[in-house]
């Protein structure tokens, strides 16, 4: 299990991956609204969604679970 | 005739070359690390011009060739170096007092001839057992430390690490302009594993605790990660090959190439939206003489791109934000490792490039108990003080103090320079439509009139910020055409080579840190 975390706060303006989807390292997995800027967020390691920890809308803080890889 | 003094000498010689036991050689091959004297080979254009220093240095001890440490001057890319070597295989590479004095020695050299210095560092640190004769003396071990600090800026110092660089010796790649790791190899720490759980009773390995990659991606103690000693000597030459032997020359200028015929056009880089993300390396590809790019700090604080290129041959620092990686807005750490690289670039009379694409300063509670005012700080000082040709250009937007610490006009830049489609303001169009008309907005009951509202008032605001509105103010200095700015860029660097600025009499500033 690895988790993908945020590494900005801002909000999820989208998330472009379901559970259940196979992801590779270096894929923008979501992307969050921070300082008016789409700052796109990848996976950092090759695996499947487990599970999506947040929705579009929700607030996240540097560091905070976006992603469960399997 | 047979000379029996010159056969033992050469026998002596010989075995020193050795360096230590057999066993620690296959050790050394078993860890993908290079004896000492072979890393010198590689480092060195030509090893015939090696000259060293204390070769016999604690023969009398027998089994401590060299007492663990190559000092010595070779040349690097034709430009004479000093250097010093730990060699893993005597004593895994610890310092006693010989050791400590042919450092101290080679350094004093390299002060005085003024030529760059260069530190191969594979070393367990001090010999507890010599502690007396190496540590706390005029000439012990701090004394490397303290010529480190003096010979900052004067002539460059670069350090690879091939081992570990334990507790004190930690020191020495900290003083050096560019730290460069072997990954897996090289660790950096000031008490090992085994002290931290016997100390603080933390359980960690030793390449989460001060491994390279770590070093090279989240403390920003190291510069470069290398893939093995090759490559990571191979990077050492790089790096000096944008230097001048000390700071009172200028950097080498070699022949220069046109940009990458692979790179994307330069014209089609920039998305229109203002708040999407490109990518800051297509830009810098498309610009600057084809693979001259030499990144530094690549994996560390990312949102930010610091290296050394070439425009047609000449050396420049590039300080570029990255909206690729959060949004290119500026932190702590982006900020920290800005002041650095541009401190490297002025000491050494390598003319500075700002591409600015920067939202600001990251704002929020977690920055601000980081301390990020400080950080910003210590950017803003650096950049303020280059008095090396530097030249700014907002490539698309600069926002609020992100504007300031991108060396815009009020900074002195050479020229600040602007692309067609830039916006410089306090903030952005969305965030000051809010806050100077928040209550107004609140107001407007109807969710369609209020939008029509906002709309209104940004395209207002859009004209305000307009980049010919400021270029007829003369805030910025020139707009120019992305095609045309390589050329822009090579004639003003032309023009500003013969700049000569002291930035102020007086000692030295009382550094933000």
């Amino acid at each position: 299990m690895k988790n993908v975390t945020a590494n900005m706060a801002g909000t999820v303006i989208n998330v472009l991956v379901n559970a259940g989807d196979t992801v590779s390292a270096g894929q923008d997995v979501v992307v969050l609204e921070s300082m008016k800027m789409e700052v796109p967020v990848q996976a950092d390691a090759d695996g499947k969604v487990a599970e999506v920890k947040v929705n579009i809308g929700d607030f996240v803080n540097d560091g905070d679970v976006l992603l469960v890889l399997e | 005739m047979s000379n029996q003094f010159e056969d033992t000498l050469r026998e002596r010689i010989a075995e020193i070359h050795k360096g230590g036991d057999e066993k620690y050689h296959v050790k050394n091959k078993e860890q993908n690390k290079l004896f000492v004297r072979d890393r010198l080979k590689l480092l060195f254009d030509d090893e015939s011009f090696m000259l060293e220093d204390g070769l016999f240095a604690n023969f009398t001890a027998g089994d401590l060739p060299a007492d663990g440490v190559v000092t010595g001057i070779g040349k690097v890319n034709g430009q004479t170096v000093c250097v010093m070597a730990n060699d893993s295989t005597v004593k895994a590479g610890s310092w006693g007092s010989r050791t400590v004095e042919k450092i101290i020695r080679i350094q004093e050299t390299a002060e005085k001839m003024r030529v760059p210095m260069v530190y191969l560092v594979d070393s367990a640190g001090a010999r507890i057992t010599d502690q007396l004769e190496m540590f706390p003396g005029r000439r012990g071990a701090g004394r490397i430390f303290y010529n480190q600090v003096k010979l900052s800026g004067k002539i460059p110092q670069v350090c690879v690490l091939f081992g570990p660089s334990a507790a004190g010796g930690a020191y020495i790649p900290a003083f050096c302009d560019i730290v460069i790791m072997v990954d897996k190899n090289a660790s950096m720490y000031l008490g090992s594993p085994r002290m931290a759980e016997m100390v603080i009773g933390e359980k960690v390995t030793l390449e989460e605790l001060g491994g390279a990659r770590m070093h090279c991606s989240v403390s920003g103690v190291g510069d470069v990660l290398a893939a093995n000693e090759e490559e990571a000597l191979a990077a050492a030459r790089r790096h000096l090959s944008f230097f001048p032997a000390n700071y009172t020359e200028k950097p080498p200028v070699i022949e220069g190439k046109a940009p990458n015929p692979n790179a994307k056009d330069i014209t089609t880089i920039i998305p229109e939206n203002q708040n999407a993300p490109f990518n800051m390396h297509d830009f810098i590809d498309a610009l600057v003489d084809e693979g001259s790019f030499f990144e530094i700090k690549k994996l560390f604080a990312q949102e930010l791109v610091t290296g050394l290129a070439r425009l047609d041959g000449k050396a420049v620092g590039i300080i570029a934000n990255q909206p690729r990686v959060k949004g290119g807005v500026l932190f702590g750490d982006s900020a920290d490792k800005a002041a650095r690289f541009i401190t490297l670039c002025d000491a050494f009379n390598i003319p500075v490039l700002f591409l600015a694409d920067v939202p600001g300063f990251m704002i929020g509670t977690a920055v601000e108990r980081a301390g990020i005012i400080r950080h910003g700080a210590k950017m803003i000082s650096a950049m303020a003080e280059a008095t090396v040709p530097k030249i700014s250009v907002i490539v698309r937007k600069a926002y609020g103090a992100g504007l300031y610490a991108m060396a815009s006009s009020a900074f002195e830049p050479d020229a600040c320079l602007a692309l067609p489609n830039a916006q410089i303001a306090v903030m952005g169009p969305e965030a000051a439509v809010n806050a100077v008309y928040s209550n107004k907005i609140q107001a407007i009951e109807d969710p369609q009139e209020r939008q029509a509202f906002i709309m209104e008032k940004r395209k207002e605001y859009q004209e305000d910020i307009d980049i010919y509105l400021l270029a007829s103010n003369l805030i910025v200095d020139g707009i120019v055409p992305p095609s045309e700015l390589r050329r822009e860029l090579i004639t003003r660097f032309t023009a500003y080579s013969s700049k000569q600025q002291v930035f102020t009499d007086r000692k030295h500033s009382v550094y933000p840190v």
